[in-house]
């Protein structure tokens, strides 16, 4: 009798465990409540090996560049970072970024805002490595004045502020043109989305298909130059690649986090191995 | 907080013997023992005060704000020392409701008269409802036109406010404050 | 540290004469030497995990102190910029900020195994409570860590939490604005947060050497609670519980360094990347893990200052257990009828922390009408003041107790131990 009280309360512990660590992972699928199914894209920085598909944060730096810097910034992004090792256009042979050609011209497509030196007006001068992406609005009230009084998010780290993740964003950006609910009251410039929080976004459906065009793209793959066809920019393309870069963009120390993190877990694992050994020699005599 | 560590241990040996003389040494103690933690408490009263509102908090001062363009049934946010003003520009049907309110079974019972301050005719003008928008409770900033009572929701412990801007239902003791603030003009408020 | 004679004897001249100015190296020996029961088991390996945790918190902290700005236009940027820019930033920032979960999941760990085994009782009340003023120490310091990122959940956390104060009749809101330095979080707040944050964990370090103190002069409990009485119920901590406790600190470190590496957001709020905005609280404001219980108590009264008082009652009633558990047996191995209630006890807390992170009106078990977070955190909350107010106290008049070895040798060697020499 006293067994299976004690018995029922561990099982009961262990469901009150997974209960309790299974909360994380639901807690933020709630907010819309209509029908729509949040679609889970296989990304290729998935998983413990996980790394960033280059060619598609190329191609999504280019989305970002085109359609979304019209109203969003990237608060916490220099032009440099592009060039990084991690990010989309790393070269070895420029460990420095500022020298990367790539890097050099995409900083040159931006106009950035600056005090002459000589006589202290304002100015405006093409970008370089080191500059910070510039923010679109000189400030709040002006990007909510420009955007029917929403505010545009920083997307620097989107992908990290929101619940869903790389999901989420993708999901938002494809989740446009369905049949709001009845009961949704959608004023002034608001459009449904379901995977909005409320149902209603004030952002304009900003992808259409082939709203811009890719090019194909070389890609320095271990020595050998391959190059990657351009696909065609679909809705879905777009939200693909432009959510990979974003993801990068978020989390532009990814992929030498784990790889540093093989190493550790692996050193670790040996060093587990010899000190149990250790214990067992040592306790070897031991009764206990 | 000196005199008792100063007197028991120390001092118990030498008075041992003259009465008076022992009467007289406790007294210069004690008066020592009390000198010190007057001296303690003063040096110990800036450090504590240092974390007060300084100077420039205290002075944040006032705002101006222009109730025309809040337009019907709208609502603007601003900042006043560091809390959210909420200025609701309220429909005739949130004014019924907020004036035909049962306020006996309220948790905080104010009419909302009373959280109205007369413009420069002596008459309050039901249309603009001027408060804190912080939720009483711990401090978040409720969600408006929701919760139960069609007013304000804060989405912190669920806390219902109405349209007057009174607590209705949940946790919250109090009803959403009122700033200290004046009408210069018919449309234009100085809160602060 | 008094406990067991000295047995070190300096072996060079040097060694002889600090010896007799300082003997630091003997009481260093004192603790390698230091006799510990035969028996005890893994979940004595915390003390040694958490020292490291306390260790690596201070080391990285500091290092993170070195980029962090406490300003209010520039926290959130200083914490990204030393994701991306310092050397290694992107490594110690997780590594401290994972390390806070790390710590607290340790110390929930050794304190389940203090309750279990009872190691709160005679002679060790002290050393529990001085565990408990850590632990409380840690909760201050994880709250106003928390606070320095400066995004969403940074922000309205610490509104909330400074909010409790507010509750106090009178002088709530004097005391308010006082501990924030204004008349709501602002930059003054982040600042003096910052200071407090790096000095704590030094109060921590001083109260931890406290309790070690206390530890070496009554010795360990042990899992069967008997007090070791002859020579071949200890073992010297060097070298068999060092290797041990190594083992042990690895095999957390697996886990510690899973999360650092590949997991370094899962334990944090998504929010917290939003940077703070006093104008717009969240829809779900909710505390980290390791606070979820408590906050699901503070939501089981509505009365805001009943709420918070509750709140606070659940620490305080962990200061005076060594006086509510009236029972003479120190470890639930012997006490069958306590034993399942603490098994209880332990999913009760699980379910607070579950109700502490879903929304009190939301259904968390469909049964009959539905059972509401809220409800189902008022049982919970009930038991878990049962548990020590009630249960523990009439339990150990009524239990009956299991027959326990007489010594730890015996328990161990079963009938084959020599009858102990005395």
């Amino acid at each position: 009798m006293k067994l299976t009280i004690n018995k029922i309360a561990l099982a009961l512990s262990a469901f009150a465990v997974l209960a309790s660590t299974s909360v994380f992972g639901v807690s933020y699928a709630a907010g819309a409540k209509s029908e729509y199914k949040m679609e889970h894209v296989h990304w290729h920085f998935n998983g413990p090996r996980g790394s960033y598909d280059r060619a598609a944060v190329q191609r999504g730096y280019q989305v970002y560049r085109e359609i979304c810097s019209a109203c969003h910034a990237l608060d916490y992004l220099s032009f440099r970072h592009l060039g990084d090792k991690g990010g989309p256009y790393y070269d070895k042979a420029y460990k420095n970024p500022n020298d990367n050609p790539y890097v050099k011209a995409f900083a040159a497509d931006w106009t950035i805002k600056d005090i002459d030196s000589e006589t202290g007006d304002v100015i405006e001068r093409p970008g370089t490595p080191a500059d910070k992406f510039p923010s679109i609005f000189d400030n709040d009230a002006a990007a909510r004045a420009s955007n029917g009084g929403a505010l545009p998010p920083d997307l620097s780290v989107i992908v990290a502020a929101r619940g869903g993740g790389a999901d989420y964003v993708y999901n938002l950006l494809t989740a446009y043109g369905l049949d709001a609910p009845k009961d949704l009251k959608l004023t002034g410039g608001l459009y449904y989305n379901p995977v909005m929080e409320g149902g209603a976004i004030a952002m304009a459906p900003p992808l259409a298909d082939e709203l811009i065009e890719y090019a194909p793209i070389e890609v320095n793959d271990h020595g050998t130059i391959k190059t990657i066809p351009a696909p065609v920019a679909t809705v879905e393309q777009m939200a693909k690649d432009v959510t990979e870069f974003l993801a990068w963009s978020a989390d532009p120390k990814m992929e030498q986090r784990k790889s540093l993190g093989f190493a550790t877990m692996i050193y670790l694992l040996i060093l587990s191995v010899l000190l149990y050994f250790s214990y067992k020699a040592v306790w070897r005599d031991v009764e206990h | 907080m000196g005199k008792g560590l100063i007197v028991s241990e120390t001092v118990n040996e030498p008075h041992g013997e003259g009465a008076v003389d022992g009467e007289k040494r406790d007294f210069i103690f004690i008066a020592t023992g009390a000198v010190a933690a007057l001296g303690a408490a003063s040096v110990a009263w800036p450090l504590v005060a240092q974390m007060g509102k300084a100077a420039d908090t205290l002075a944040a001062g006032s705002i101006e704000i222009d109730l025309s363009a809040v337009e019907e049934g709208g609502q603007l946010k601003t900042l006043w020392r560091g809390k959210p003003v909420f200025v609701r520009h309220r429909t005739a049907e949130e004014i019924a409701q907020a004036e035909n309110t049962d306020i006996a079974n309220c948790p905080d019972p104010q009419t909302d008269a009373e959280r109205l301050i007369p413009g420069p005719s002596g008459q309050v003008n039901p249309k603009y409802l001027v408060m804190i928008g912080v939720c009483t409770h711990f401090g978040c900033v409720p969600v408006g036109e929701a919760g139960d009572f069609d007013g304000w929701y804060c989405p912190c412990h669920g806390s219902h406010y109405d349209t007057s801007g009174r607590i209705r239902k949940g946790p919250a003791p109090k009803n959403m404050e009122i700033p200290p603030y004046e009408y210069l003009s018919d449309t234009v408020i100085k809160v602060g | 540290m008094a406990g067991h004679p000295s047995t070190y004897e300096p072996q060079y001249a040097a060694t002889r004469w600090l010896d007799q100015r300082l003997p630091v190296i003997r009481m260093g020996a004192d603790f390698m030497t230091f006799p510990s029961p035969r028996n005890l088991n893994y979940w004595w390996t915390f003390g040694g995990i958490l020292s490291l945790c306390l260790v690596s918190q201070i080391i990285t902290g500091i290092i993170l102190a070195m980029h962090y700005v406490p300003h209010v236009d520039m926290a959130f940027d200083s914490v990204q910029r030393i994701r991306r820019d310092v050397p290694f930033g992107w490594l110690l920032q997780p590594m401290h900020a994972v390390g806070a979960s790390m710590f607290f999941l340790a110390v929930y760990v050794h304190m389940f195994r203090g309750l279990y085994y009872g190691s709160y009782k005679a002679p060790r009340e002290l050393l529990w409570i001085l565990g408990c003023v850590i632990y409380l120490v840690m909760m201050a310091t994880a709250f106003l860590g928390y606070t320095l990122p400066w995004g969403q959940m940074s922000f309205w956390g610490a509104t909330v939490i400074t909010g409790f104060f507010g509750a106090v009749p009178v002088v709530g809101e004097s005391l308010q604005q006082w501990l924030l330095g204004g008349y709501s979080v602002d930059n003054a707040t982040l600042n003096r947060f910052f200071a407090l944050h790096y000095l704590l964990p030094f109060v921590i370090a001083g109260v931890v050497g406290l309790h070690i103190w206390a530890l070496h002069h009554v010795g360990q409990n042990n899992p069967i609670g008997v007090t070791p009485k002859t020579k071949t119920d200890t073992l010297a901590f060097h070298p068999f519980y060092t290797v041990k406790d190594a083992f042990a600190l690895c095999i957390f470190l697996l886990i510690f360094a899973y999360f650092i590496f590949y997991q370094p957001d899962a334990l944090g709020h998504s929010d917290n990347y939003i940077p703070a905005d006093p104008l717009k609280t969240p829809a779900h404001i909710v505390p980290e893990w390791y606070f979820l219980p408590f906050y699901a108590i503070l939501r089981a009264v509505p009365d805001k200052l009943a709420g918070i008082l509750l709140m606070f009652a659940a620490i305080v009633v962990l200061f005076v257990l060594p006086w509510l558990d009236t029972s003479k047996v120190r470890s639930m191995r012997f006490r069958p009828v306590a034993r399942p209630f603490f098994f209880v006890f332990i999913f009760f807390c699980f379910i607070l922390g579950w109700c502490g992170a879903g929304n009190p009106d939301d259904v968390a078990v469909p049964i009959g009408k539905g059972l509401t977070f809220k409800v189902l955190s008022q049982i919970s909350t009930a038991y878990y003041f049962a548990y020590f107010l009630i249960i523990l106290p009439i339990l150990g008049m009524t239990e009956k107790a299991k027959e326990r070895p007489v010594s730890i040798t015996k328990s161990v060697l079963g009938d084959h131990a020599a009858a102990p020499a005395e």
